[in-house]
């Protein structure tokens, strides 16, 4: 990343683009990462919709963006961004419009959508080298429903012992296996190195995948005013490692020196709150370490 | 103008071309294929302009149609069936963009059991999503009918998009000679499309599709595309006249096929109603005056005109090609809704179900059905809703089904 605009922290836009007063929750990180991405990004776009909490961001007659935005169903936002991208081009093509007036197509999904329901769509929009970003916020559950556990799950809200079994599906794998023009994962915690990643994202054309992920005070159970905090333990415990492919490549773009250990992440969440009572489930705690240790031996 | 024998599918492919359109999403299913393969080779040869897309499903399908109209290009695509009934969230959806376009539905019986023939159980699922019907009768009508279809939609003051109906296999794969009009003369006819404030642009940006809370915006919107809806019972008419003065055809809200003298009428859609008029014919030729009657648009319901045209008549016989299962016949209760309250309803309305999954309905089986008008009106008592079934059908059923366990018992002893 030498070529950016995005030196340092007093580099960042300070034109805010996206409007106040949406009625996200307090602290809802989904919504620190979209500010974000927003501000660079501009209202030169249309932001193509999914069901999910930010469809409430545009309540009739009211929306915080300056640009385009168009809802369509939890299952076919990409099929949205397809066919406003053909008839974009195909308006440019016949010289209906302009040049200037042309849009960057982008999807808004949840993770609901981005790892599960819209995974027909995005993986048909990624064969035709579909001409998007997609963005996925990602709070790990079905937010507007009541944080069930969806796909991207890490482990659960569901409240058994042992809660969700399962883990998180490799949502970046999936992309970068299929060879698209990028995919990153980015988070609101850290400002400067999802700015990078959005500037490189618009600089490319094709299909483009930004997963951000989304400290939901809601959803996880903490303290809104915790949600930057959380973010930037996801990011030192190596919960979430920051990352972008491109031409073949994954690269790490912030690997924490020590990593924290991971309870540290867990024991701040309401939604983990079975790991360590009535009695600390050490064997469960053990076992996510080691996936987590076993990821970036990979990596360093 | 130039006359070719062409196929239903074809028929639809040609009015897509005449319209002048610039998208298509497509998706492949039977039988509605012929269509976007027809067009898929005019756009590969260059004689038509624009782009086609083939998604990975009819729900992303309808999502890109949907969403293409929204951004100001005049979209075509086509489906049938299954497809229909997977875009069926997105067949709600985009009719509250309020982006006109049109979709050929090539009707076609649903799972289960799965089936490849016609009826119009798919095309009806559709019914209340706020899209214009329109059903065909031959593979004229099915062309000319694409034509006014994109004028309907694109009105101003409507801005819905449309459902093309034809019924697969009888008319998608029936060749008829087809006037192809002019394309000048068609494109003059449909004229350009103008997206008016529905489209995405640079420097005007547009919340399409968003939100409500409550129950007050909701209402508000979704009456007010019931009321544009039904506007285009009022610029229909305009349209198909234009069209006639211009083409030599006339295509009405309904066809009225011996109707004015007329005691008894069939009432049908789509194209088993051209096997209706047959029997029409030779009823008359004994000396039945009996009439048929098709609606056309089937949303917006044209209840004025078939209250019109069924006023004073003695008895109707409604045969329904579709099955609400647990009501029966869906036209026969839309007609219903129509009689009531109006002063000479006729007293007889029978209804009969049949031409499920592309069962024939033999002329033997209209002359039937008319003589049980006859009887019902001197009665004055409503038969009970019949399937048109013929004993011999269930025999050879049966024995299919005889021959088939022999078959499998053989296959047991067989066994090592
Ligand atoms: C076809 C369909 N099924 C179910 C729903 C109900 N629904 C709305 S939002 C949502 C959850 C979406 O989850 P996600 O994509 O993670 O977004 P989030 O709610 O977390 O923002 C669900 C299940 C729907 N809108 N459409
Ligand atoms: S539920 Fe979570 S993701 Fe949804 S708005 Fe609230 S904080 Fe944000
Ligand atoms: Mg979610």
């Amino acid at each position: 990343m030498t070529d950016t605009r995005f030196a340092r922290m007093k580099d960042l836009p300070s034109t805010h683009w996206l409007g106040a007063g949406t009625p996200m929750c307090a602290g809802c990180g989904g919504l620190q990462a979209l500010h974000q991405i927003y501000d660079i990004l501009g209202n030169k776009t249309v932001f193509v919709n999914a069901a999910g909490c930010m469809t409430l961001l545009s309540i009739y007659p009211f929306t915080p963006f300056r640009g385009s935005w168009l809802y369509t169903a939890m299952g076919s936002a990409p099929a949205g961004a397809q066919g406003i991208r053909d008839a974009l081009d195909i308006l440019l093509e016949q010289k209906h419009i302009p040049p200037e007036e042309d849009l960057t197509t982008v999807v808004l999904s949840g993770d609901g959508s981005a790892y599960g329901m819209g995974v027909s769509a995005t993986s048909g929009a990624i064969d035709r080298g579909l001409d998007f970003l997609y963005i996925c916020y990602d709070n790990e559950g079905y937010g507007n429903t009541g944080q069930q556990f969806s796909a991207g799950a890490k482990t659960s809200t569901s409240k058994g012992p042992r809660g969700y079994p399962g883990y998180k599906k490799d949502l970046f794998a999936l992309w970068a296996a299929n060879k698209p023009a990028y995919v990153a994962t980015v988070i609101g915690a850290e400002p400067l190195d999802l700015a990078r990643k959005i500037e490189k994202a618009t600089q490319l054309k094709g299909s483009r995948l930004i997963i951000a992920l989304s400290p939901c005070p809601t959803g996880w159970d903490f303290d809104p005013k915790e949600s930057t905090e959380i973010g930037r333990l996801a990011v030192k415990t190596g919960v979430w490692p920051l990352k972008e492919y491109q031409d073949g490549r994954v690269s790490h773009t912030k690997i924490p020196k020590e990593r924290l250990p991971v309870e540290d992440y867990l024991k701040v969440q309401g939604r983990f709150a079975h790991l360590f009572e009535p009695v600390r489930n050490e064997a469960m705690l053990a076992e996510i370490q080691q996936r987590i240790d076993d990821y970036w031996a990979d990596v360093v | 103008m130039n006359r070719k024998l062409l196929t239903g599918n074809a028929a639809a492919a040609w009015g897509a071309r005449l319209a002048g359109i610039d998208y298509v999403p497509a998706f492949p299913i039977t039988p509605q294929t012929e269509i976007i393969e027809t067009l898929s080779g005019w756009f590969e040869r260059g004689e038509l302009q624009g782009r086609m897309t083939v998604l990975e499903s009819e729900h992303s399908m309808i999502t890109a149609a949907g969403a293409a109209a929204a951004t100001g290009v005049r979209v075509f695509t086509a489906t049938s069936s299954q497809g229909l009934l997977h875009a069926m969230e997105m067949i709600y959806t985009v009719t509250g963009w309020r982006a006109p376009f049109v979709l050929v539905n090539v009707s076609r019986g649903l799972s289960s059991p799965i089936t490849l023939e016609p009826d119009h159980n798919d095309v009806l699922a559709a019914r209340d999503s706020g899209f214009i019907q329109i059903h065909c009768a031959n593979c004229q009508e099915v062309l000319d009918t694409m034509l006014i279809a994109y004028r309907l939609a694109e009105h101003q003051s409507i801005r819905l998009p449309i459902i093309v109906n034809l019924d697969g296999f009888y008319l998608s794969f029936t060749r008829e000679p087809v006037e192809i009009p002019d394309q000048s003369e068609a494109r003059e006819f449909v004229g350009e499309f103008d997206p008016g404030q529905i489209k995405f642009r640079a420097s005007m940006p547009e919340s399409q599709a968003v939100a409500v809370l409550g129950g007050s915006p909701y209402s508000y919107f979704r009456y007010e595309t019931h009321l544009a809806m039904l506007e285009a019972l009022n610029v229909y008419p305009e349209i198909a006249d234009e069209f006639n003065a211009r083409f030599g055809r006339f295509h009405g809200l309904l066809e009225c096929f011996e109707c004015d003298d007329a005691d008894y009428l069939f009432v049908m859609m789509g194209c088993f109603a051209t096997k209706a008029k047959d029997a029409v014919l030779r009823l008359r030729e004994a000396g039945i005056k009996i009439g048929l009657l098709r609606p056309r648009l089937i949303r917006p319901f044209p209840s004025a005109a078939i209250a019109a045209a069924v006023s004073e008549k003695k008895a109707l016989a409604v045969i329904d090609q579709n099955l609400s299962i647990g009501k029966g016949g869906i036209l026969h209760a839309e007609i219903a809704s129509v009689l009531y309250g109006i002063g000479q309803a006729p007293p007889i309305l029978a209804s009969f179900i049949g031409g499920l999954g592309g069962r024939d309905i033999s002329q033997e089986e209209f002359f039937e059905i008319a003589q049980t008008l006859i009887n019902a009106s001197k009665t004055g008592e409503t038969p009970p809703p019949r399937l048109l079934y013929t004993a011999r059908e269930f025999k050879e059923l049966k024995n299919l089904r005889a021959i088939a366990q022999v078959e499998r018992q053989q296959l047991k002893e067989n066994q090592p």
